[in-house]
């Protein structure tokens, strides 16, 4: 049960590094629009699309 | 070409199976899907167009090789339709003085510039507006903020200047407007930021002090080492401490402002409660003994968090509705410089230079024409519903709607010294000084520190007779548990639930606040042009011989003068055609069909013709009386019909002021208007109106509403125009409708996205309705804390009592206020 003594202050450590993770994130703007990125997430273009232009190199698959 | 408008094609045929009943493949527009006009048909091409605007944008698109925008979009969604483009050359983009103003500099000189953007209306919107760049190469990158509506743009301003890329943007459908007040949103966003980071933290603390509080219950009763025991609650400490006094310290601060201004505030109880708690336990932890109370504490900050977090959000979303219309207001004016008119940002006007306003534009400034003469839709400043003739040497007031033919006006003032300037300027005196709102909660917690204070009093006393030791212990039990969480969540989401459920019924609320207050009924004062009538002229008699009606329609068929559109939109059009058409101030004159036709008012006939028979002179007058407009058409020299125009009410008046009535509230009509016109729509209403009060300046509209307030009366003043924006700000709660000025919009407190005054009714009715749930949840919560008291004083409440009541309370608060219907038409009142 000893062991208790050393869980618990790692669990109180690896918690504030998620804290000091999510502080981060905040502060940079991460949260600031939570809509646009997810619809942005289903536009990915598609070959048929890269293919109707020329001179935009084709994205690497 | 074609193998593209392949791709654009089976989008186009899934419209058309929509429209039922349409069994002939009719052409369909190969940007938008619309039905081709006839007259639009090009048998040859494939890819055929409703108008010029999807064919530009098409032609766009496929140079581009953007037609994956047309797979992106939902062809179901019926706001797609064509694109509208404003056709400005958006000059101003480009003065110095902009440039300044509002953009940044990046690396490798590309600049930053924010736009609001006009138009977007699903995801292929934002897929098309983030590829600007493919469409124009000076553009580096374009990312859309769905939230602030915003479109952030990096360009390289060697390649290209602001405005092109600006064009680029308006000839793809989506009108650009800069965005003003960025310092106001950089405030707004630090504040959401901050929020944000206090509720996660408190959130972190909440679940690993729970984890700790959870052994130490276990502990309680299947037994623990004293170590362990001390290990947890130390480790709680540690957790919560910045849990309270930084995610926390918001409620110190209100509850300490509450203090110094005297005000009741939900903040006091909230900070009694967290502070007792905070410092029993911290010194029933250095004790080691004593009961501890870190996770009720921590949970209690996190959810009330929640609940500010989400009427924040809420609140937001009206916030940037107004934002947006407001951005929407003409900021540039063409200024004519050696004859030619040049567009320039309207802050850049001096008084004496010379200005262009042409037909359907706003005025930006005060001044006198010195060329041109037109029609002036006043009625957004002044309320009047008639249009005002101006020529050579009439003044002109900024706020007003050119309507027929350019003018050129001498610049008097500008900005703050205009008439627009100055009211702009009382509304922002009167929104000032305007009392604070003391909301139901906070009035209620006003009440509930003094007994819980006096209660924890009563329990040190008692406690102190019969058992000192424990005196404090019990004391602070009773501070945690009375610590109001479901008294504090109860009202902010009722509210967010509120506010979000009215603005999917078209209501803007600018505060939850305004919800409580148009929960008790008053009187409420309309505004007449454009609040009670629908704010453009209708035909409503047409005194005279049928077959005349193609001939009017088609001498007015051009023309944008109100009347002339009253004329086409009730009248159908002919193919007849209009000949030597010359208009003169108050009527107009043509051929048609080898007759003479003049339509226009009795003097302009008369002194055409020389005399007006007697019958149309009593007719005129009759109608005149009525508050109608009569206007004379005349063919060949004989006054042969007359026509009578009037603001109509509108359709919904009648029910929603009956709606209105039914709940309470009381009505009173004050309109820039004459009286008669005043009277004559009153009477429509078929509702008793207290007072109804014509030819009222701004000026006499605040002065009402100030007098009415003074009496005692709660006031609500609904209207549209800038002449209401004052008595708006004074009034408790003001109400901008649909298609309002801007200047009203800012200082409305609740504004509606759809036309009618049905929305009003039903603000007025979901108002209460909510209020009703924000009371169902006082009770609730009060009745848990009632209990909690009861526990507490006979010194029965432990911690894991505590930690059971307070969620247990908070979630039944919840529940309630979100399964509650509000603002839903379809809910029983």
């Amino acid at each position: 049960m000893s062991i208790i003594f050393l869980i618990l202050p790692v669990t109180l450590f690896l918690s504030a590094g998620a804290v000091a993770a999510f502080a981060w994130a905040t502060r940079s703007g991460q949260f600031d629009d939570l809509e646009t990125p997810a619809i942005r997430l289903l536009h990915e273009d598609r070959p048929e699309d890269a293919a109707t232009r020329d001179d935009t190199p084709r994205k690497p698959r | 070409m074609s193998a593209a408008a392949e791709i654009g094609r089976p989008e186009a045929a899934k419209v058309a199976s929509l429209h039922a009943g349409m069994s002939e493949p009719e052409p369909q527009c190969a940007h938008c899907g619309l039905p081709v006009p006839a007259a639009r048909l090009e048998p040859l091409c494939d890819p055929q167009f409703c108008c010029d605007g999807c064919r530009s944008v098409f032609a766009i698109l496929h140079s581009a090789g953007l037609t994956e925008y047309y797979r992106q979009r939902d062809p179901n969604d019926p706001r797609g339709g064509s694109p509208q483009r404003s056709q400005r050359k958006f000059e101003e983009l480009d003065e110095p003085a902009f440039r300044e103003a509002h953009t940044q500099a990046g690396p490798g000189g590309m600049l930053r510039c924010e736009f609001f953007v006009e138009g977007v209306h699903c995801s292929a919107c934002v897929w098309l507006l983030e590829r600007l760049p493919r469409v124009i190469p000076a553009v580096l990158e374009a990312r859309y903020d769905l939230t602030r509506s915003v479109l952030r743009v990096a360009w390289d301003p060697s390649c290209a200047p602001l405005s092109q890329v600006a064009r680029a943007l308006d000839s793809l459908g989506y009108t650009p407007h800069p965005t003003h007040s960025t310092t106001l949103a950089t405030e707004q966003r630090k504040g959401d930021r901050a929020l944000l980071l206090r509720l996660g933290i408190a959130g972190a603390a909440a679940g690993n002090v729970m984890l700790m509080a959870l052994a130490l219950y276990s502990g309680e009763y299947g037994g623990m080492a004293a170590e362990y025991a001390t290990l947890f609650r130390w480790g709680s400490l540690a957790i919560a401490t910045p849990a309270v006094f930084w995610a926390g310290s918001l409620f110190f601060r209100g509850g300490l402002a509450a203090l110094r201004t005297r005000t009741p505030h939900m903040d006091l109880p909230v900070s009694l409660g967290l502070l007792a708690g905070y410092f029993g336990s911290a010194i029933n932890t250095l004790r080691g003994q004593g009961e501890v109370y870190f996770d009720s504490l921590c949970t209690l900050i996190f959810l009330l968090l929640v609940g500010r977090y989400l009427q924040r959000t809420h609140q937001r979303r009206s916030a940037k509705a107004s934002d947006l219309l407001s951005a929407l207001s003409p900021t540039t004016a063409y200024l004519v410089e050696s004859g030619t008119p040049r567009e320039v940002p309207a802050s850049a006007l001096q008084v004496g230079s010379i200005v262009e306003v042409r037909p359907g534009e706003r005025v930006t400034v005060d001044g006198v024409i010195c060329d041109g003469s037109s029609a002036l839709d006043t009625s957004l400043l002044t309320g009047e519903s008639f249009p005002e003739e101006v020529t050579v040497g009439d003044r002109v007031h900024a706020g007003t709607t050119n309507l027929s033919s350019p003018v050129r006006v001498r610049v008097e003032s500008v900005g703050a010294e205009t008439r627009l300037g100055r009211l702009m300027h009382s509304v922002e005196t009167t929104q000032r000084e305007r009392a604070p709102i003391v909301r139901l909660a906070d009035r209620v917690a006003g009440y509930f520190v003094l007994i819980i204070l006096a209660i924890s009093a009563l329990t040190l006393l008692i406690w102190w007779h019969l058992d000192p030791s424990h005196a404090i212990d019990h004391t602070v039990a009773l501070l945690v548990v009375t610590c109001p969480c479901a008294l504090g969540m109860a009202t902010p989401l009722a509210v967010s639930a509120a506010l979000r459920a009215a603005a999917h019924s078209g209501i803007l609320f600018k505060g939850g606040e305004f919800i409580e207050e148009l929960a008790h009924p008053g009187v409420i004062v309309f505004d007449k042009t454009g609040t009670l009538t629908e704010g453009r002229l209708a035909l409503t008699h047409f005194d005279g011989d049928e077959s005349l009606k193609p001939l009017v329609r088609a001498v007015e068929a051009t023309s944008g003068h109100p009347i002339a559109r009253a004329f086409q939109r009730t009248i159908p059009e002919s193919n007849l055609r209009c000949e030597a058409r010359q208009e003169y101030p108050g009527g107009v004159r043509a051929r048609v069909e080898g007759r003479d036709i003049l339509v226009g008012s009795q003097s302009f006939v008369r002194a055409m013709l020389g005399s007006l028979p007697v019958w149309c002179m009593t007719r005129a007058q009759a109608h005149a009386a009525a508050g109608r407009t009569p206007v004379l058409i005349a063919v060949d020299g004989v006054v042969s019909a007359l026509a009578a125009f009037a603001d109509s009410v509108r359709a919904d008046a009648a029910t929603s002021l009956k709606q209105l009535a039914e709940l309470g509230f009381q009505f009173e009509v004050l309109s820039g208007d004459e009286q008669r016109v005043v009277d004559a729509v009153v009477g429509e209403l078929r509702v008793p109106v207290l007072n109804a009060t014509g030819g009222a300046s701004p000026e006499a509209k605040l002065a009402a509403i100030t007098t009415l307030r003074a009496g005692g009366q709660r006031v609500f003043m609904v209207g549209d125009g800038v002449n209401d924006a004052a008595a708006m700000a004074a009034a408790n709660v003001g109400i901008a409708v649909h298609g309002g000025a801007e200047a009203c919009l800012s200082a409305a407190d609740v504004f509606t996205t759809r036309p009618g005054l049905e929305t009003v009714a039903l603000a007025a009715q979901g108002a209460k309705r909510t209020m009703r749930v924000i009371r169902v949840g006082i009770g609730l919560s009060l009745a848990y804390n009632l209990l909690g008291v009861g526990l507490a004083v006979a010194g029965r409440l432990d911690p894991l009592w505590a930690a059971i009541l307070m969620p247990l309370s908070s979630i039944s608060v919840v529940t309630a206020a979100l399964r509650a219907r509000t603002f839903t038409r379809e809910a029983k009142p």
